[in-house]
């Protein structure tokens, strides 16, 4: 049984950041040209959590992005565009609705798990269950993937396909696919970049819990100055270590997708003629800058493991100065208008 | 970030593939994508997050040769899981595999089981039957 090939004319490109490139290039599929940096500001790709009483490989979660799929929802739904998502119980069945979809020439976007994914660098493969790609059709009985971390069209069989769509752990991506329906004959860009900002703005503000956002930034800030004493050296280090690996993972673009959201702010100040974003662009540009100062002096510190004390109170500095920063910054973008 | 300051610190862990992307500024304030080859920072804290999966599964093996566990105990760590994760892949309740990470549980298991495990791990059942598990990275 070896099913015919499909091939559908879709544009790979790689990007930063997965689900910024998987809705970019589908968007691009169907005729809406918008850059990675634009997705990602009009979906509210930023966000920042520390949640220390939630374990991943008994490691803190600590997450620069919000739950995998929003940026794709948001972006559509402040376009206005028409999707459709589902998900399965049944491998087999998921595999099939994949199947019909390509045969009526649809480019599917899959949430998937990077564990068993088999072109990924061995290095990189953990059990994370966030990852997007496009499948754009079959070759040879494989499956042709899009995925935009990857420079060049990338090939899975059908039951590599099939793990990865069902890969277990936190977050299990049960088969989850969705694809654009609908494309409305216009759209407002500009409100879509108003609403993006302001959903952003309250992510990063006004959560009432303080793990969230800025004030999440300043209590793991708190939190690390303690961290030599309360977990011992070696507990520190590591997890010091996972809060280097979620700020500069792949596919952040640099210090925890800051670097992205200034190029969108650029952006957005000459599609609203706004100059004054761009200042805020350049404000933000240096935020980013001093995360990647928190990263390497870090990175010093679980290299060497000496005199670490007080490079923890350093690196915690680092910290509750960006805090001061990004609220400063998310408090003036706060007052954006249309006009 | 400047166009020029993206970091280039390839230590070899991504195989050869280009996978970064760095929004970086250029010479007239304008952001660009940069492809990057890697970080040392950030390479140092995926060699360190290695380093404890190594360590774990460098321990397991040294278990199962003196016969205290199971080599499906030792598989699970060599696939970075904990039992949780592991029973929701074999579709087990957890204090079932628990019992298959014993020796003497894992003695009792049928070849149909067996066969269900050895395809999680994506080793032949042999492998499980016959450990013969050298140390080393790989």
């Amino acid at each position: 049984m070896n099913p015919k090939d499909i091939q559908i004319q879709f544009d790979h490109r790689q990007a930063a950041h997965c689900e910024n490139g998987v809705t970019a290039n589908l968007l691009r599929f169907h005729n809406i040209q918008l850059s990675e940096a634009m997705v990602f500001g009009i979906g509210s790709g930023l966000f920042f959590a520390y949640m220390p009483f939630l374990k991943l490989n008994h490691l803190p979660v600590i997450s620069f992005r919000p739950w995998p799929g929003m940026i794709f929802n948001r972006t559509n739904r402040r376009l206005g565009i028409r999707i459709q998502r589902c998900k399965f119980k049944d491998p087999g069945e998921a595999m099939e609705a994949l199947d019909k979809n390509l045969e009526k020439g649809i480019p599917t976007g899959c949430l998937v798990g990077i564990y068993h994914l088999t072109y990924f660098p061995k290095a990189y493969r953990f059990h994370f269950n966030g990852h997007n790609i496009v499948v754009m059709g079959r070759e040879n009985g494989e499956y042709l993937i899009s995925d935009p971390i990857m420079e060049g069209v990338e090939k899975l069989s059908y039951h590599d396909l099939m793990r990865v769509r069902f890969a277990k752990g936190t977050y299990p991506p049960k088969g989850r696919m969705y694809c654009i329906t609908g494309i409305p004959s216009s759209y407002d860009l500009k409100k879509a970049i108003v609403l993006g900002i302001r959903q952003t703005c309250q992510d990063m503000l006004r959560i009432p819990v303080p793990l969230f956002g800025v004030g999440g930034i300043r209590y793991l800030g708190r939190r690390m100055r303690k961290w030599p004493r309360t977990l011992g050296p070696k507990k520190a280090c590591l997890y010091l270590g996972q809060t280097v690996r979620m700020l500069e993972e792949i596919g952040t673009g640099g210090a925890g997708f800051r670097f992205i959201y200034a190029a969108f702010l650029r952006e957005a100040a000459k599609e609203l003629s706004q100059p004054w974003l761009n200042d805020l662009s350049k404000e933000m540009t240096e935020d980013g800058d001093r995360w990647r100062e928190f990263a390497v002096i870090a990175g010093r510190i679980f290299k060497d493991r000496a005199g670490v004390d007080e490079s923890y109170g350093v690196a915690a500095d680092i910290l509750v100065d960006i805090a001061g920063r990004e609220e400063h910054i998310f408090g003036k973008l706060s007052q954006i208008t249309l006009d | 970030m400047k166009k020029h300051e993206v970091p280039q610190d390839n230590e070899g862990l991504r195989e050869g593939k280009a996978l970064d992307l760095y929004y970086a500024v250029d010479e007239n304030g304008n952001y660009v994508t940069v492809p990057s080859c890697g970080w040392a920072p950030k390479n140092a804290a995926l060699l360190q997050a290695w380093e404890v999966i190594h360590e774990k599964v460098e321990e397991a093996r040294q278990q199962v040769l003196q016969g205290r566990i199971s080599p499906i105990a030792y598989y699970m760590e060599k696939n970075i899981m904990d039992v949780k994760l592991l029973a929701s892949y074999i579709g087990l309740p957890r204090w079932k595999v628990r019992r298959h990470l014993k020796p003497s549980g894992f003695a009792k298991l049928d070849e149909k089981v067996l066969r269900r495990y050895a395809d999680i791990f994506r080793i032949p059942v042999d492998a499980l039957r016959n450990f013969r598990e050298k140390p080393g990275k790989e």
